[in-house]
């Protein structure tokens, strides 16, 4: 494959779309495709075929607005539809040409208005298991450009300065790994992809990797010949499969092209990937972990150092990043750095994928230019807390994240500011509460939540979180006492200074965010024996665990 | 100097601790110049004291009788000592607390009974669902764990709390001792 | 023959000591008489960081690090004894004595039980946190050992003895959380299981979760110390 080649299947594949007067994108994302987008796209191309309308009906990935779906979207014009029954298909393609369908159009412009895509630009606009789609969309073409015109240190200069920081949640620094790891000794070295993604309320890694996975492959391309690595692994929750499906096909396709295998571009270059499944355990996000899960080993951490960069997979040097980390490269490259870090704040930089949920309304996911404040995610491109309630907190960083209030709306989102606020950002779970929301209780989901997930390796996580989850318990139940609160915050700080890896060591930050901004609520629940929001029964419980 | 006034109370334990007490032999002579014994099972009093100085409680608190004493207990008490690993850890009393008190009621008093099989239900107080140490109904001042604690422990304890020294209990005794 | 090795001074509460790159904290601190308390940790076998009460703290880094696997390095300056490692220290044991049925009274391993001995070493008079009061099964289906699951810690000294020294693999953890335990083989009863009877993980238990049937009391401690002799036996060879 040559940059010539490339783009010869780019035009090839415009000039196919070009033939067709109407493209119809039907996004088959799973909230899409839950409302029933696939009877959709049916009941679409069978309207077409008996009109005779020369339209192009193409399924997609995600959208972006999931609470109102199904979604379509008829080009050239650019018309947005939502909330799509299979029944107004016929109309929809009679009014080709002439007026869209009023009742089904949807006024999203301040949910899209102050989005920036670059993870997501093709999420909706390509068939995902069409690689054609993908090449003329500029796939690859920072791949085949760095193969034939960049060193691998080209590369790794390129990533460290567009500032890239990594989208998992840690927010290390991508480019001061991938230059650890390139100066690593080791005969084999490996790149993994952490598509593991498992906290409540996230689904940005799935939507990339079912809208748009060969994203994910070049990106993981490019950080192999930069690192030196010949084989690499995506790591994908089997609770994923059309996600594992599409990129199984990606990378069929990858390898056709030649784009994947051996001396890609007529390089020395080769480099493969193959697909591993997660059995359903969170702390197979922690990479240690999912290290030793893909080594056939039970999924637990280890202790660090050593860094996968020096000792990984096989105990060789590994490169391990999360999905939109991989999604960033490829833009990164073809668009050069400085066009990246000009987006973002000062430390952050660049744009996140959030996944929008809880009491919002437009769920749904979302692409914004780190810096935003949340008052403008949450009012704008969320449009508010359902009418007549009022905001009340929004989490983010997932299991290990904290609960932001009101009054801190105006905060900008970077890694920094939210971890100085009790938080952080986390792999871009973001979960809105208004007033009908307990915040012991939401405090008491995300502690069973780590309870239930802890490998069970280190003490401090194992059976603090358990304890932590009794007492949380029995302060929702209307049983609790002040001791046992301070309890409660001295058995926080053991299980989060004193704990093995990532999942233990933030397991406390739900609890300690909402005892920070909301302890008012806790001491109801404790001295009057009341939940304002309504949530915990008290006086009518259940037993508490035993 | 007048003496300090000592309760010594038995809730769900073997009575382990009163004896290993006892083996203070001699130095209950010397115990004595300091303290008079108002209540205990080794004395004749039937009701808990107003007013007393020391209590040395034996025992988990395993029924519904236990939970009353121990709150009566507290409330009437200066220093509250839980005596041995029943009153500091449940110990074996609490060996139960997996399978619950009903099965344990069953197999005492039907199956192995060879006559009038039947689960007492009058007299006799309801067993909590649950033994626990005393200290999760009520503030304990001092843990003297051990099963028993031996009779050195219960001198050397006793003689800093009445003498006001520093008391390190790690130094004495431990769980199971 | 000539053999460089590359010397390393630091200080441990105070102490100015040296040591060989690569050492551990835990290494370095007990050849120089400093005691810091572990449980997961047997000289002999790898270690897995696991029990936590072996953290200290380092100069100039406000993270907690287990001493156990944490190397040292040149001008490194540690703390074994504060009030916030105490503190903690305190909270994981109360953590473990809560977590299973810990009854040293009835226990075989009552006296020398390393966790009986930590709980006085550590000061722990009395349990804040409530009991959990599981209800776990004992296999006694082994002909010559019994495990009795009230008394695990999940160490995982029996897992790694079995796979490293005595290299049968029998024992394994299984479940998650709150819920892991230690199986032999896929969860079949002890005594159906591959293991060779050997009993090195009866040695090295620190409880009474593992113990030999044909003793008959609490007086009858565990030698772990047979590990560094056979492996130094072995290297030897």
């Amino acid at each position: 494959m040559t940059l010539e080649e490339l783009e010869q299947i780019a035009r090839d594949v415009h000039r196919e779309n070009g033939e067709f007067d109407y493209q119809i994108n039907v996004c088959t994302d799973l909230a899409c495709a839950s409302h029933g987008s696939d009877s959709v796209r049916e009941a679409l191309a069978a309207a077409a075929q008996a009109t005779g309308k020369n339209v192009l009906i193409r399924k997609t990935g995600c959208m972006g607005p999931c609470s109102s779906g199904p979604m379509v979207r008829v080009d050239p014009a650019g018309t947005l539809y939502h909330r799509v029954p299979t029944s107004s298909a016929a109309k929809i393609i009679e009014s080709l040409g002439s007026a869209p369908v009023a009742e089904l159009q949807c006024d999203l412009n301040d949910h899209f208005d102050s989005q920036v895509r670059v993870v997501l630009e093709n999420s909706g606009y390509i068939d995902p298991e069409k690689i054609d789609d993908y090449i003329e969309r500029d796939g690859y073409k920072a791949l085949v450009q760095a193969l034939t015109e960049m060193e691998p240190a080209d590369v790794v200069r390129e990533v460290t300065e567009a500032g890239l920081r990594g989208r998992g949640g840690g927010g290390y620094p991508t480019g001061l790994k991938w230059s650890t790891v390139s100066k690593a000794v080791g005969d084999i070295k490996y790149v993994i992809c952490n598509g593991d993604e498992g906290d409540p309320g996230a689904f940005m890694d799935r939507s990339v990797m079912e809208g748009d996975p060969h994203r994910v492959l070049e990106g993981m391309a490019l950080a192999a010949f930069a690192v030196g690595a010949s084989q690499g692994y995506i790591y994908v929750r089997a609770e994923y499969p059309v996600a594992v499906a599409r990129l199984t096909t990606a990378i069929r396709e990858a390898r056709r092209r030649g784009l994947l295998g051996s001396n890609i571009c007529n390089t020395p270059f080769t480099f493969d990937v193959e697909v591993r499944l997660g059995a359903g355990a969170f702390v197979c996000g922690e990479e240690t972990a999912l290290i030793a899960s893909i080594e056939g080993k039970r999924g637990t951490p280890k202790p660090r150092p050593p860094y996968p960069a020096v000792s990984g997979l096989w105990r060789k040097p590994t490169l391990i990043n999360n999905v939109e980390t991989y999604a960033n490269i490829a833009p990164i490259i073809r668009n050069g750095s400085k066009w990246f870090h000009d987006m973002g704040s000062e430390r952050s930089k660049g744009t996140k994928v959030f996944a929008l949920s809880g009491r919002i309304r437009n769920t749904g996911l979302i692409e914004v230019p780190l810096g935003i404040t949340l008052r403008e995610i949450i009012d704008r491109i969320g449009g508010g807390v359902p009418e007549g309630h009022t905001f009340k907190a929004v989490q983010t960083g997932g299991p290990s994240g904290g609960c932001i209030p009101a009054e801190m709306l105006n905060l900008g989102v970077s890694y920094d500011a939210l971890l100085a606020a009790g938080s952080i950002m986390g792999s871009g779970g973001m979960i809105v509460m208004d007033d009908t929301s307990c915040m012991v209780s939401i405090a008491r989901f995300f502690v069973e939540f780590c309870m239930t997930e802890s490998c069970g390796k280190c003490i401090p996580c194992r059976a603090g979180t358990a304890q932590m989850y009794r007492l949380l318990t029995k302060i929702c139940n209307g049983e609790a006492t002040m001791e046992d609160l301070n309890l409660l915050v001295d058995l926080c700080e053991t299980v989060k200074e004193t704990s093995l890896c990532g999942l233990g060591m933030t397991a406390p930050n739900p609890v300690l965010s909402t005892l920070k901004y909301f302890r008012n609520e806790y001491i109801d629940h404790i001295v009057n024996k009341r939940c304002t929001a309504g949530v915990c029964k008290i006086g009518q419980v259940e037993e508490v665990m035993a | 100097m007048s003496k300090l006034s000592l309760a010594t109370v038995w809730l769900d334990g073997c009575s382990g601790c009163h004896m290993s007490f006892l083996d203070l032999d001699e130095r209950l002579l010397a115990l004595a110049e300091h303290v008079d014994v108002v209540y205990s099972p080794l004395v004749d009093a039937k009701v808990f004291p107003d007013d007393v100085d020391i209590a040395l409680v034996e025992g988990a608190v395993a029924s519904v009788d236990d939970e009353k004493k121990i709150r009566e207990i507290r409330a009437h008490t200066k220093t509250l000592i839980a005596m041995g690993d029943c009153a500091v850890t449940g110990n074996v009393p609490s060996m139960r607390n997996p399978i619950g008190p009903d099965p344990i009621l069953e197999r005492a008093y039907l199956q192995n009974a060879s006559t009038q099989q039947q689960i007492p239900c009058v007299v006799v107080p309801k067993l909590l669902k649950i033994v626990r140490p005393i200290h999760e109904f009520v503030k304990v001042d001092v843990y003297l764990p051990g099963c028993p604690p031996s009779a050195n422990t219960f001198h050397s304890a006793l003689m800093a709390l009445i003498t006001g020294q520093p008391l390190d209990v790690s130094a004495l005794t431990r769980f199971g001792a | 023959m000539s053999s460089t090795v590359d010397i390393k001074t630091l200080v441990i509460d105070g102490k100015e000591v040296s040591a060989r790159a690569g050492q551990t904290i835990l290494e370095v601190a007990r050849e120089n008489g400093i005691e810091i308390p572990t449980l997961c940790h047997l000289d002999g076998l790898s270690d897995v960081g696991a029990c936590r009460l072996c953290v200290v703290e380092v100069k100039g880094n406000h993270k907690l690090f287990p001493a156990c696997v944490t190397s040292i390095f040149e001008g490194m300056e540690v703390t074994t004894q504060t009030d916030r490692l105490k503190k903690h220290r305190r909270t994981i044991l109360e953590l473990l004595f809560t977590e299973r049925n810990h009854i040293c009274s009835v226990c075989v391993s009552n006296g020398h039980c390393e966790l009986q001995t930590l709980g006085q070493s550590q000061g722990l008079t009395h349990v804040r946190l409530p009991y959990r009061n599981p209800n776990l099964p004992v296999d006694a289906s082994n002909e010559r050992f019994t495990v009795d699951h009230n008394r695990c810690i999940l160490c995982t000294r029996c897992v790694r003895v079995c796979a490293e020294v005595e290299g049968a693999h029998v024992w394994d953890v299984m479940g998650r959380g709150i819920n892991s335990m230690v199986i032999t083989d896929l969860n079949e009863p002890w005594g159906e299981s591959s293991c060779t009877r050997c009993g090195k993980c009866v040695q090295v238990c620190p409880t009474g979760a593992l113990f030999d049937k044909g003793k008959v009391g609490n007086s009858h401690p565990k030698h772990p110390d047979f590990l560094p002799y056979l492996n130094m036996m072995r290297e030897a060879k």
